[in-house]
């Protein structure tokens, strides 16, 4: 076909992948998967303009391009920087690139009030996740959090200022999907804070889609505060219909009980269809909805088990490659290991195994 | 020695320049005559590419390379912009320069127009300086009346309005493309780049943002011509260059001087700064605005490989970040022995933390955190791993920020701690001391 946009050639993380020209490495990095993707906090493809700010999927371009194969000097955006024909870029193989996010990690952490316990949004939040696999396990900020005042924005969207990572994706949802936008962003530095015009409240039939996009618990469903935790309930896939949007949405059950009800997300957290607050909020009965079948849920997600337990496997090969780099193997060359099958057959062995096996059936039969 | 010459502030003197009849018998608006009747707008691009005028704001980006850059697609205007929102502390001489002489900037900024072919230009002012948007609008008006401004300027047929905007006081605002959001009536957060101004500026069209003094160059290159430019200096530094001293010397302001210049003449001669003031000796210097590496005296004067160091581009960014600084904007803050550094540059922090537009998160929440760790070493709260601390934090924000301005925040502190190491151990181990006022350090009383 004539119409059709070239391809070029980009290799991310030593994976390679045509793409079509004006694609960004980001959307690159995520058609090859999730093991190459950098990770976004504040990138939402729907959501035009997005990007830039968050620092999150910082990456490194070793080869600008195949014309210019020249390095670029500086650590770049992926989701905001165009991919070129032979492009080369390093994410998770860059120790830069690891270092320089685990500095926007613990950007990110030091003025969080890390109040996951209480918070509603944790098990799908996505700081939990960009922390748990980027950053490093210790604080050093000792000093007094930045705090804000509690502020009321409505009925029916819980604004939680302190958790907020300032990443504009509400700004830019009220933007693109309302008709006028009342809240925004006032203040400058650490103090810049999500706010509406002079104690406003949300209006519109589309505000409620700020939950959804919000990474963190900044803007939660006040219909659904404290209500479960985001594990203890099964998503479901619904749909109805709607004059206003699309009706395709999660409908989350809580044993027989709609507790709550969201749009659909993909792979990488961002929304499908946008719904309405009709959708959202008010239809939470099973009878409103169509039921489709229980959602897909990755095997990676939080309500799947184990996320962060032993089989969390989600960059098996960049593990891999970190240990055979940075451990040393076992040197199995003394002399006791050579003998072991030696000493597993001798009499002292089996002695002692038996004893430990009646210590241990002792210690069964106590409990 | 061509030390004398004079492009910007030759007639600073002349009682009345700020009006325009006494700025035209001067000579003034003779530029905007010659390039509008005599010559192309590809010469005049032509001409400052010769001159080799490097811009005047900071990064010292040259300036003919910057105009021919700009894109130019049919039926979309293009814009200028001139950056007056100057606001480094330490730097002063956009305002001087304005004040003084606001026809000379209306004269640069009719010629640059034209070269590039803008029909409606900015003069972006920081909106401390009220009293100098209105001189500025004083002599538009003024301009306007002679036939320099306005519909078909010189009867040429070439129009221009020039509009003075107030800006809201923000130091963000100064980076080029924050000021375009700021001048386009957003919230003045820098834009991720690319697109650069020069393909989508000021309204998404082509725009090209320079700083007050480099636009003030430019009549003098179309008067004399851009070679005859390019010969004052040293190397790729042509031209003068406006340096606002302060600090503790004798005769601190604004001086004109020709880029080449060794610094210690510059310090020491009664021509220029006199020296430090008596009894003290200079203990650090900052050579170009709050941003740039600090240098102590003995770097400042000579460089690592022991020549001299000339108030030049190249000679100040002589060693790199380990041991040299950069010639900035201009803004140059001598210190005697009794500065404390530590307090300096928690100053300075508190500075970029107050300044900072809170977009992206390295430079949002690591200017707030380096301030408040200068503040607890500065009371005496330290621990000798906040030193390393504030290094490692300075390292995370520089180079993965949006703007500049995480650079500009990160370079003053790990530059402190790169060659004031011992004075903020200093502060750790003697918290009682250094907190007392008229604390010794180094057989000198500390003031702070």
């Amino acid at each position: 076909m004539e119409n059709e946009v070239p391809l070029i050639k980009v290799t991310i993380d030593g994976q390679e992948i045509r793409v079509p020209v004006g694609t960004t490495i980001m959307e690159a990095a995520r058609q090859i998967g999730p093991s190459v993707a950098p990770p976004a906090m504040c990138y939402y493809k729907p959501l035009q303009g997005s990007g830039g700010k968050c620092r999150a999927c910082l990456v490194k371009v070793t080869a600008g391009s195949e014309k210019d194969p020249r390095p670029m000097p500086k650590l770049v955006a992926s989701c905001i920087t165009g991919a070129q024909d032979g492009m080369v870029v390093e994410n998770f193989t860059s120790p830069e690139v690891v270092e320089a996010r685990k500095g926007v990690v613990e950007f990110l952490l030091i003025n969080h009030p890390l109040d996951c316990p209480v918070c509603d949004q944790a098990g799908e939040c996505h700081l939990q996740d960009f922390a748990f696999e980027n950053g490093v396990g210790e604080k050093r900020f000792v000093e007094e959090k930045r705090t804000f005042e509690p502020e009321d924005i409505g009925d029916k969207v819980q604004l939680h200022m302190n958790r907020c990572i300032l990443c504009y994706r509400c700004v830019y949802t009220a933007n693109q999907l309302t008709e006028k936008r009342v809240h925004g962003v006032m203040g400058r530095g650490d103090h810049a804070q999500i706010s509406t015009y002079i104690k406003n409240s949300l209006e519109s039939d589309f505000y409620g889609n700020v939950i959804d996009v919000c990474p963190v618990g900044a803007l939660t469903d006040k219909t659904y505060r404290f209500k479960s935790r985001v594990w203890f309930s099964k998503p479901v896939d619904a749909h109805c219909k709607c004059e206003k949007c699309s009706g395709k949405v999660q409908v989350w059950y809580k044993g027989d009980e709609v507790i709550r009800v969201t749009a659909r997300k993909n792979q990488w957290g961002e929304v499908e269809d946008f719904i309405c607050n009709t959708c959202r909020f008010d239809r939470k009965k099973t009878s409103d909805w169509v039921i489709e079948g229980p959602s897909k849920v990755a095997r990676n997600s939080v309500i799947a088990q184990n996320k962060y337990g032993l089989n969390q496997g989600k960059k098996p090969e960049f593990a891999l490659n970190y240990a055979a780099t940075n451990y040393k193997s076992i040197d199995d060359s003394r002399e006791n290991n050579q003998n072991l099958d030696q000493i597993k057959k001798s009499e002292d062995y089996k002695a002692l195994m038996q004893k430990n096996d009646k210590f241990f059936s002792k210690e069964k039969s106590l409990k | 020695m061509a030390n004398d010459i004079k492009i910007l502030t030759e007639h600073i003197n002349i009682p009345g320049i700020e009006t325009f009849e006494v700025y035209r018998k001067a000579g003034g608006y003779n530029a905007v005559e010659k390039a509008i009747k005599k010559m192309s707008p590809d010469e005049i691009v032509e001409e400052v590419k010769k001159s080799g005028i490097r811009g005047r704001g900071g990064a010292g980006f040259p300036m003919g390379m910057k105009w021919s850059f700009l894109a130019k697609p049919e039926g979309v205007p293009r814009y200028l912009v001139c950056n007056a929102d100057e606001s480094e502390p330490g730097t002063f001489k956009d305002h001087y320069l304005m004040k003084n002489l606001p026809h000379l900037l209306i004269e640069g900024m009719i010629v640059s127009s034209f070269a590039l072919g803008a029909n409606k230009s900015f003069i972006y002012v920081r909106g401390e300086l009220m009293y100098v948007v209105r001189i500025l609008e004083k002599a538009i008006e003024e301009a306007k009346a002679a036939g320099f401004l306005g519909k078909n300027i010189l009867g040429s047929g070439y129009d221009l309005e020039l509009v003075v905007q107030p800006g809201g006081g923000a130091y963000i605002c100064g980076e080029e493309t924050a000021l375009l959001e700021s001048l386009e009536g957003k919230r003045g957060n820098p834009r991720n780049k690319p697109p650069f101004p020069a393909v989508k500026g000021l309204y998404q069209s082509p725009t090209v943002v320079n700083n007050v003094e480099s636009i003030a160059n430019t009549p003098w290159v179309i008067n004399h011509g851009g070679e005859e430019y390019a010969k004052i200096g040293i190397g790729r530094s042509t031209g003068t260059k406006l340096i606002s001293a302060s600090g503790h010397i004798k005769n601190p302001g604004v001086y004109e001087i020709t880029l080449g210049l060794p610094v210690d003449e510059f310090m020491n001669s009664d021509q220029y700064l006199g020296g430090i003031r008596d009894g003290h000796y200079l203990k650090a210097v900052v050579a170009g605005g709050s941003s740039v590496p600090i240098l102590p005296a003995n770097l400042f004067y000579k460089t690592a490989n022991g020549e001299d160091r000339l108030m030049s581009y190249e000679s100040l960014s002589d060693g790199g970040f380990p041991t040299g600084t950069m010639l900035g904007s201009g803004g140059f803050i001598a210190m005697d022995e009794t500065t404390c550094i530590v307090r300096n540059t928690w100053n300075f922090s508190r500075f970029y933390h107050h300044e900072s537009c809170g977009q992206c998160s390295p430079c949002r929440e690591g200017t707030g955190w380096m301030e408040k760790v200068l503040h607890r070493i500065e009371h005496g709260h330290g621990t000798m791993s906040d030193i390393d601390l504030l290094v490692d934090v300075a390292k995370k924000i520089e180079g993965n920020t949006i703007c500049p301005l995480g650079d500009a925040a990160a370079w003053p502190v790990a530059s402190a701690i790169r060659h004031f190491r011992d004075e903020f151990e200093w502060h750790i181990n003697h918290p009682n001391e250094a907190t007392k006022p008229g604390a010794v350090y180094m057989g000198a009383e500390i003031l702070a």
